[in-house]
């Protein structure tokens, strides 16, 4: 069992064609990635390292049974592009670009969850399965190792951090999700540990966090109510950040006094989470969380 | 980006919404002209994209022209939650006999735009939700269908008006919508929304932010982008490079790639007892030139005594980071001590360029972090 992706998925690149897009179809394919397909418009006919490009989405879901698509393309052409993943019948799209307007996330995340359809990102690492090496996203997959912890994170590098401190302590990871350091992101925290829960390769949970907003907050609010079954444990980044500033992602701001590290520190403390003080804390937390569970 | 109250005033007047007389001055002459010429008692607001310019005594009134040059004196240079006052808006005083409120934002858990109307307009709007939610009226907006009719029909219909003011009411919200999604604004309040003695409505106080993702296709804010008021010299220059940079107290200069990550760099330094200078993140499979220059940009800070630099190689290169660093360091007008901290893509590489320029050099960005503070002489 898995989440997000299973063996069956089979990848299409969005922006194959341009410097980033084919040089993580270059990654994610030698992890073992199942890459069928690559879009750009007007480069149709175009091979990039063994794989087909077209024109169209269509075309990969009708030649090549592409049902997941991961996007390289400029902010600017994000919109459309998801757009038509949704009505090519691709079921998970992974945006990796930074600096995709508010309104238009509103507006394709709104019609992708009218159709059952998984949004990862924008402005995300992606996702990463180490023991079914799939990759889709840029991870630098030399970092994670096979294993059971789950990870989900609003972060990009902070992420390899953890994911790092965990493969160097012997454990590894069962799926690691970045979903995005947006305001407005396909996925978060509840949704994640929903699927962890039920994931049997899974056996307790990451959440890595930071300033803005209050996904955290509902996140142990959800652990509380549900009485979730697997340990989990937390980091959240930007306790000392200034307020009203936005630190580097464009959901990390405190407004007024929302989205406080404090503020989700402390409901996670409510609901039973260990929050880590420094990165390589996560390990140790989660061996404690584990022991306790265990009695 | 936030506007100036007389940004956001003049965009809702092109949209219809009544807004007050007024212009606005640079000098308590111009200000004395405007009030001369409006011939009624004005209002001098202080154009201030914090909140909170009321209570700190940044809006006062004036009865004549000349009242208004002396209050004027007062005003120009004074610092507001440490932004000098520039610019003043010389308003009509409105003779007002209810302050309603209205907004649109976004609301990011339900990934959707939230309407909120309220009859008690003129506060802050976070307070009435504390001591009097049930006078905050909200309606989450489907973005499929947009706002309807009918929907700002309803919501307007709690507020109590009669017809003519319901009709009034819903057509500015409507407004307030159009504003979101033509100028992609993430935020639009109007607050007071104020019904005047003669039943007009009008927009007495307004606030736009927009939505920083969505400034490339707004082409008439391109050049006002540059100029943030609420940005140091060095955020400015930094936002002219397209860093992602903000400028804090302390004196240790941070430099890395990703959010998360800088802000944890951050985060670990204040507690390991040191003090930040900045915040700078790189991004990710940044090239040689971004990398020296945000090395000159962060040494160049004449608070900064010292520099932490924490990169995580995934696209990005350990080789070219260190490539980087040591141009940056070697056309830097002064020398400060720098620690590094690089793990992964060509770390060995790196490293052996970093041993080659004699730059301290951890692969545990704890040890780095402890390493830059007892440097300066703290306690770790």
């Amino acid at each position: 069992m898995s989440i997000i992706v299973r063996k069956d998925t089979r990848v299409v690149v969005r922006g194959i064609t341009g410097n980033e897009g084919r040089f993580h179809t270059i990654a994610m394919k030698n992890y073992g990635t199942n890459i069928v397909a690559g879009v750009t418009p007007g480069k149709a006919g175009q091979v990039v390292e063994g794989i087909q490009v077209y024109d169209k989405i269509e075309d990969a879901v009708r030649l090549q049974s592409a049902n997941t698509s991961i996007s390289f393309v400029p902010a600017p052409f994000v919109k459309s592009a998801v757009l038509e993943d949704i009505e090519a019948g691709i079921q998970t799209i992974i945006i990796i670009t930074e600096g995709v307007p508010q309104n238009d996330e509103i507006e394709f995340i709104a019609r992708a969850t009218k159709k059952g359809i998984t949004v990862i990102g924008p402005n995300c690492p992606g996702v990463i399965n180490p023991s079914l090496k799939i990759k889709i996203g840029i991870f630098p997959e030399s970092i994670f190792k096979p294993g059971s912890i789950g990870i989900a994170s609003r972060s990009g590098t902070l992420t390899y951090e953890i994911a790092w401190h965990i493969s160097q302590s012997g454990e590894g990871q069962s799926t690691c999700i970045g979903m995005g350091g947006d305001p407005i992101i396909g996925l978060d925290f509840v949704k994640l540990l929903k699927m962890f829960k039920e994931d049997k390769d899974t056996t307790s949970v990451v959440l890595i966090g930071e300033i803005g907003g209050n996904a955290e907050e509902k996140a142990a609010q959800y652990i509380l109510d549900s009485r979730y079954p697997k340990p989990v444990v937390a980091y959240v980044a930007g306790r000392t950040a200034p307020i009203g500033k936005r630190m580097g992602h464009a959901g990390a701001i405190i407004l007024g006094d929302n989205g406080t590290a404090e503020s989700k520190i402390s409901a996670y403390r409510a609901a039973g989470v260990l929050v880590a003080e420094k990165p390589s804390d996560i390990v140790k937390l989660i061996k404690n969380k584990t022991a306790i569970k265990g009695v | 980006m936030k506007l100036f109250e007389y940004e956001a005033k003049s965009m809702l007047q092109k949209y219809g919404v009544n807004i007050p007389q007024g212009k606005v001055a640079k000098s308590p002459g111009e200000v004395a002209a405007i009030a001369r010429e409006l011939g009624k008692p004005v209002i001098l607001k202080s154009q201030l994209t914090v909140s909170g310019r009321s209570k700190a005594g940044g809006i006062l009134p004036a009865s004549d022209p000349e009242e208004a040059e002396k209050v004027a004196f007062s005003l120009f240079g004074i610092k507001i939650k440490g932004l000098a006052v520039k610019t003043l808006l010389v308003e009509e005083k409105l003779d007002i006999k209810r302050q309603f409120y209205a907004s649109i934002a976004v609301d990011r858990q339900a990934r959707s735009h939230v309407l909120l109307v309220s009859t008690t307009g003129g506060v802050d709007i976070e307070q009435v939700a504390k001591t009097f939610p049930q006078q905050i009226y909200r309606l989450h907006i489907d973005p499929l269908s947009g706002l309807t009719e009918i929907e700002a029909g309803k919501l307007v219909s709690l507020l109590g008006l009669n017809r003519d003011d319901s009709a009034v009411f819903v057509s500015i919200l409507k407004v307030l919508y159009q504003v979101v999604l033509e100028k992609d604004a993430e935020l639009v309040e109007i607050n007071p929304l104020a019904q005047t003695s003669s039943g007009a409505y009008v927009a007495a106080d307004a606030r736009i932010a927009i939505d920083d993702n969505a400034i490339f296709r707004q082409p008439e804010l391109f050049e006002r982008n540059l100029k943030r008021e609420e940005d140091t010299p060095r955020e400015a220059e930094a936002r002219k490079l397209k860093y992602s940079y903000v400028d804090l107290d302390g004196d240790i200069g941070i430099i890395g790639n990703g959010a998360g990550l800088v802000m944890a760099t951050l985060d670990l330094v204040n507690l390991f007892g040191g003090k930040p200078a900045n915040f700078l993140d790189i991004g990710g499979g940044a090239k040689l030139d971004i990398i020296s220059n945000g090395v000159l940009l962060v040494i160049g800070k004449p608070e900064v005594r010292a520099v932490l630099i924490n990169v995580l190689g995934g696209i990005t290169r350990c080789d070219l980071v260190a490539e980087g660093i040591v141009v940056g360091l070697n056309s830097a007008p002064l020398k400060k001590p720098v620690v590094v901290r690089m793990l992964g893509t060509n770390e060995v590489e790196g490293r052996e360029i970093l041993r080659r320029n004699n730059i301290d050099y951890y692969p545990d960005m704890e040890k780095a972090a402890e390493a830059v503070v007892r440097n300066l002489g703290g306690n770790v």
